[in-house]
C-alpha cells in the first residue's frame, strides 16, 4: 500500500532557475546572519577549535550525531528507504552500546557511515516542491519545503521526546558545540563565501540550492540548467 | 554514504556501457576513455601538489600551472563574464583571462590547501550531453569521503576540462555570479575589474 501510494508522487524534477520572492526581506536576514557570524558564532567556533582537544571535539560531535540517528531512521522510513533505515538504526545500536552512548563511532570503522536525511527530503519523495528560497535569521539559508521539514523534525524528534530534562541540554549543548566545531573547521571555506564575495546573499543562495539539489539526488540526471555549457553560445 | 556512492557508481557503470553499445563505438569509446585519463593526470599532479607542502605562494602558482594545462581557461573565463563577454574587445578578453586565471589559481588554490594530506581518485566516467562528465571521490582526513566531478569537453581541439562539480556545487555557475557581482559593484567597468582582479 505504502509503494502504490509512493509511487504515485514521484518526486518532481528539479526546478530550474531561481524562485526567490522574497528577496528583499531575504537580504536583511543575510545582513543580521552575517553580522551574527562575525560578533558571535565565528569568534566562538575559534575559542571552542583552541580550546578543546580535537578528541573531545570528535566526541562531541559524534555525540551529536548520533542523537540525530532515530531522526534519519524515522524520515528514511517514511520515504520508503529500507536501507536508509536499517543503515540509522544499525548505526544508532552499535554507537549508543560499543560506542558508549555516541561518544566514539565504531560504527563508522566498520564502513556503517551515517545516511543522513531529514523531513524535508520526505516531503520531497512524497512529491513537494521546493517552494521560494528563504533565508532565516540565526537558521541560514533554506526553502519552503525544508523550513516546514525543519519545524516537523524538531517537533517531532523522537530522541526529543525520550530524553527527560537534564540529558535534553546536553544533547543540544553537544548540537550547538558540533556546529561550532563546523564553522571552525570549515571556517577559510565559509569566510571565503560570507567576507569575500562580492555578493555574499547571492553565493550563499546559489551553494545552498545546488548542495541541496544535489543531496536530494536532482542533479544526477543532468537536467538542472545548473548544467551550463560554456560552449552552447 | 558508501552505499549511496556505489549504488551510484554502479548505476552510471551501467549507463555508460549501455551508451557504449548503442553508439558508434571506437571514436565514443576513445573520448570517454581519454577524459578519464585527462582528469587521471590532473588528479595526479593536485595530489602532488597538495602534499608536497610547500608555501601557500608557491603553491597557488602550481595550481594555475594545473588549471592552464588541463582546463578550458578560455572557455572558463568567457562563460564567467557572461553577457558582457560579449561587448567586450578581443585585447580585453585577453586580458580579463590572464587576470582570471591568476584569480582561479589562488582562489581555487585556497579550497585545495583544505585537502592537504588527502587524496583524490577517480571512480567513474560516463558521457553526458555533448560531453563528459568524471566522476571522482576526495578523501579528506577524518571526514565522509565526497563527490567531485569534472566536466570535459573536447570542443576547444583538445580534451580539456571546463567545470569541477563539489558536492553539487558548480564552478561554473558560482563564477558567473560572483564576476557579475563583482562587475555590477564597478558599474559595469571591465577595465577597473580586470585590475582588481590581479590582486583579488
Amino acid at each position: 500500500m505504502a509503494a502504490v501510494l509512493l509511487a504515485a508522487c514521484a518526486p518532481p524534477p528539479p526546478q530550474p532557475g531561481l524562485n526567490d520572492p522574497f528577496e528583499q526581506t531575504n537580504r536583511a536576514f543575510h545582513g543580521f546572519n552575517r553580522g551574527l557570524d562575525r560578533a558571535l558564532v565565528r569568534p566562538s567556533s575559534k575559542i571552542y577549535g583552541a580550546v578543546l582537544p580535537q578528541p573531545v571535539q570528535t566526541g562531541i560531535a559524534n555525540f551529536a550525531s548520533n542523537l540525530s540517528l532515530p531522526g534519519d531512521a524515522a524520515n528514511g522510513a517514511l520515504q520508503g528507504n529500507p536501507e536508509r533505515f536499517v543503515t540509522n538504526v544499525l548505526r544508532f545500536a552499535l554507537n549508543t552500546t560499543v560506542g558508549i552512548g555516541g561518544l566514539f563511532d565504531p560504527a563508522g570503522a566498520l564502513g556503517i557511515h551515517r545516511d543522513k536525511t531529514d523531513f524535508g527530503e520526505t516531503l520531497h519523495v512524497w512529491g513537494a516542491g521546493e517552494g521560494a528560497y528563504l533565508e532565516f535569521p540565526g537558521l541560514g539559508p533554506s526553502t519552503v519545503r525544508d523550513a516546514v521539514g525543519t519545524a516537523v523534525d524538531i517537533a517531532a524528534n523522537p530522541v526529543g521526546m525520550v530524553l527527560a530534562s537534564p540529558e535534553k541540554y546536553y544533547a543540544t549543548a553537544a548540537k550547538v558545540g558540533s556546529k561550532l566545531g563546523d564553522r571552525n573547521r570549515y571556517s577559510s571555506t565559509i569566510d571565503s563565501v560570507l567576507y569575500d564575495s562580492a555578493d555574499s546573499y547571492a553565493q550563499t543562495r546559489l551553494l545552498y540550492l545546488q548542495n541541496r539539489r544535489f543531496e536530494l539526488g536532482q542533479t544526477d540526471a543532468g537536467t538542472g540548467d545548473d548544467f551550463i555549457d560554456p560552449y552552447a553560445d | 554514504m558508501n552505499a549511496v556512492l556505489s549504488r551510484r557508481a554502479f548505476g552510471s557503470t551501467l549507463l555508460a556501457g549501455i551508451a557504449l553499445a548503442t553508439l558508434p563505438a571506437p571514436a565514443r569509446a576513445l573520448d570517454l576513455a581519454s577524459a578519464r585519463a585527462l582528469i587521471d593526470r590532473a588528479i595526479a599532479e593536485v595530489n602532488i601538489v597538495i602534499n608536497a607542502g610547500k608555501p601557500e605562494a608557491a603553491m597557488f602558482k602550481d595550481f594555475e600551472g594545473i588549471f592552464v594545462k588541463y582546463a578550458d581557461v578560455d572557455a572558463i573565463a568567457r562563460s564567467a563574464l557572461g553577457p558582457a563577454a560579449r561587448q567586450a574587445s578581443p585585447g580585453q578578453m585577453k586580458a580579463f583571462t590572464a587576470a582570471y586565471q591568476g584569480y582561479i589559481g589562488r582562489k581555487y588554490g585556497r579550497r585545495f590547501r583544505e585537502f592537504i594530506g588527502g587524496r583524490i581518485e577517480v571512480v567513474d566516467a560516463k558521457p553526458l550531453k555533448s560531453y563528459f562528465e568524471v566522476i571522482s571521490v576526495a578523501h579528506l582526513k577524518g571526514e565522509a569521503p565526497f563527490d567531485l566531478r569534472w566536466h570535459v569537453s573536447n570542443k576547444s581541439g583538445r580534451d580539456l576540462f571546463f567545470n569541477i562539480i563539489i558536492e553539487g556545487v558548480n564552478m561554473l555557475a558560482s563564477e558567473r555570479e560572483e564576476i557579475g557581482a563583482m562587475l555590477k559593484k564597478r558599474n559595469g567597468d571591465l577595465e577597473a575589474l580586470i585590475a582588481d582582479l590581479k590582486t583579488a
